[in-house]
């Protein structure tokens, strides 16, 4: 049975197209059939992170119309095995998507599928509410300042009264806090939140931390998820997470300030 | 073969008594409506024993069965009638119960003899709390009528909790706190963590600037003291 995960935050521009796009790939790495889909009628991102505008012919809206099969529309990644992308529609509203037809696709994928990624838009109205009704779990990402994370809890709050699973009584949807965008070095400034302090606020369990890294944006405008870039900081801090989504203990990394040595003091780093 | 349609069993409900000395249909009247302005939605259509113990003259149960009814109140019965008592309230279709010895009720009715006062208190069991087991969360309202409200977990920024009778929060208080809300003063808030919003008891607010201070972040317990809210330490 398919495990249906929403990507949410409630803010925009806080890291849910990054990490759904990274998190899918790690999945699909780690040899779990994983499919992405973009929430976000009307401001489709995600086939531009993964890569994979070019190729759009079909759209999620379509599948629900009855316009076009799945088959049809899935996009398959070039890099990764095991990895499907199912696009928003970029002409239409989010009032397209109706609870109906997004069960049916639901439900058609994960006879497929061992992951269903759900790519939330930002908000709290239909199309948030779409994306997160029909999840298992949940990751809410978030940065650390605080507007970002009361909209979390804003998030959190709907999860577990407006979700399928809130109002038909069963087990409540496993959440997870994904911290992303985080600096140490602002941390210790006291200009952000630390990971302590957002914890204890939204008291729920630690899934990642993504430390703010140049190689996130250079990613996107490349069309490569981050993860896929495993030198870096950040594309190590998701494979990190995805090991803990799968339920492996990993330690947390780049959450201390890294000391520079001298010579990077000298000619800077 | 036995009839499975009708089945009587015995059962044990929370009822408010009305203890009150002049049952004078005019005072009673006044003295109901004062009360029940207080909490109008508590005691609307509430089921309730008219403690006839201490009234001086005989009442007129008929004027007040139809006063109760004008009232919004439901009048079940009379208890701690004498027997003349106890047939006048029957033959006007009230029941006649025997109150328990050892109940409140039968303490105050008798120590407040000679005052004129609505008391009404409740026998048996008291109405159960409202109780919270996760987290509060930001836009999220959470109200306990006509009872106490228990969070276990943490009222988050922009939430919140609203209870008539006292709030207990047992994590960080963040969000808006409204206790007495039915206009009783006498109703606290008790937290692990005051760094709320806002704290009301019966109408008097606080917003977090008057929180600032000692109790910071603190477990805290807030009442109202003459009309002015007061902080206190916890244990």
């Amino acid at each position: 049975m398919a495990k249906i995960i929403v990507v949410t935050s409630g803010k925009g521009g806080v890291g849910k197209t990054t990490s759904s796009a990274a998190i899918g790939t790690g999945l699909a790495l780690k040899g779990n059939k994983t499919v992405i889909i973009d929430f976000d009628i009307g401001l489709r991102n995600l086939d531009l992170i993964m890569g994979c505008e070019r190729r759009v012919v079909y759209d999620f809206v379509n599948v629900i119309n009855g316009e076009a099969n799945l088959k049809q529309t899935l996009i398959k990644d070039k890099r990764t095995d095991n990895l499907f992308i199912l696009p928003a529609s970029q002409t239409r509203d989010k009032d397209a998507l109706t609870k109906e037809g997004v069960e049916r696709v639901l439900n058609e994928l994960a006879k497929d599928f061992d992951f269903i990624l759900c790519d939330s838009p930002a908000g709290i109205e239909a199309g948030a509410m779409m994306a997160l009704y029909f999840a298992d779990e949940a990751i809410v990402v978030t940065n650390p300042e605080v507007s970002s994370v009361r909209d979390s809890d804003r998030i959190l709050g709907m999860l577990s009264s407006k979700s399928r699973r809130a109002e038909q009584g069963l087990d409540a949807i496993k959440e997870h806090l994904l911290l992303t965008r985080y600096n140490p070095e602002r941390v210790e400034k006291g200009e952000m939140l630390s990971v302590e302090d957002v914890k204890e606020i939204l008291s729920i369990d630690l899934l990642g931390v993504i430390p703010e890294s140049q190689a996130v944006l250079n990613a996107s405008n490349s069309g490569q998820p981050v993860i896929l870039d495993k030198d870096s900081d950040a594309g190590q801090a998701y494979l990190d997470t995805v090991d803990r989504l799968l339920g492996e203990k990993v330690p947390f990394r780049f959450l201390a300030v890294e000391k520079k040595g001298l010579l990077k003091r000298i000619f800077g780093g | 073969m036995s009839d499975q349609s009708l089945e009587l069993k015995g059962s044990l409900f929370p009822l408010s008594v009305l203890s009150c000395t002049d049952l004078s249909v005019s005072s009673l009247s006044q003295q109901l409506k004062q009360k029940l302005a207080q909490a109008p939605a508590f005691f609307y259509q509430a089921p309730i024993i008219l403690n006839v113990a201490d009234v001086e003259q005989t009442p007129d149960f008929h004027a007040i069965k139809q006063l109760f009814i004008e009232l919004k109140l439901v009048l079940v019965g009379v208890c701690g009638a004498s027997s003349e008592l106890k047939q006048q309230a029957q033959q006007a279709g009230l029941a006649a119960l025997q109150l328990a010895k050892d109940s409140k009720t039968a303490v105050t009715a008798s120590s407040t003899t000679r005052q004129t006062a609505v008391v009404t208190s409740t026998v048996n069991v008291p109405m159960d709390s409202k109780i919270v087991e996760q987290t509060v969360r930001s836009g999220q309202q959470v109200y306990a009528k006509g009872t106490d409200l228990i969070v276990k977990g943490t009222v988050g920024a922009g939430a919140e909790v609203i209870a008539d009778g006292n709030i207990h929060i047992y994590g960080t208080l963040r969000g808006k706190a409204i206790a007495g809300a039915g206009g009783d003063n006498t109703k606290r808030i008790f937290c692990y963590n005051l760094q709320a919003e806002l704290v009301s008891i019966a109408g008097n607010y606080w917003l977090s600037d008057s929180l600032q201070g000692d109790f910071w972040g603190k477990p805290a317990c807030i009442k109202l003291q003459d009309d002015q809210l007061v902080l206190a330490e916890l244990a």
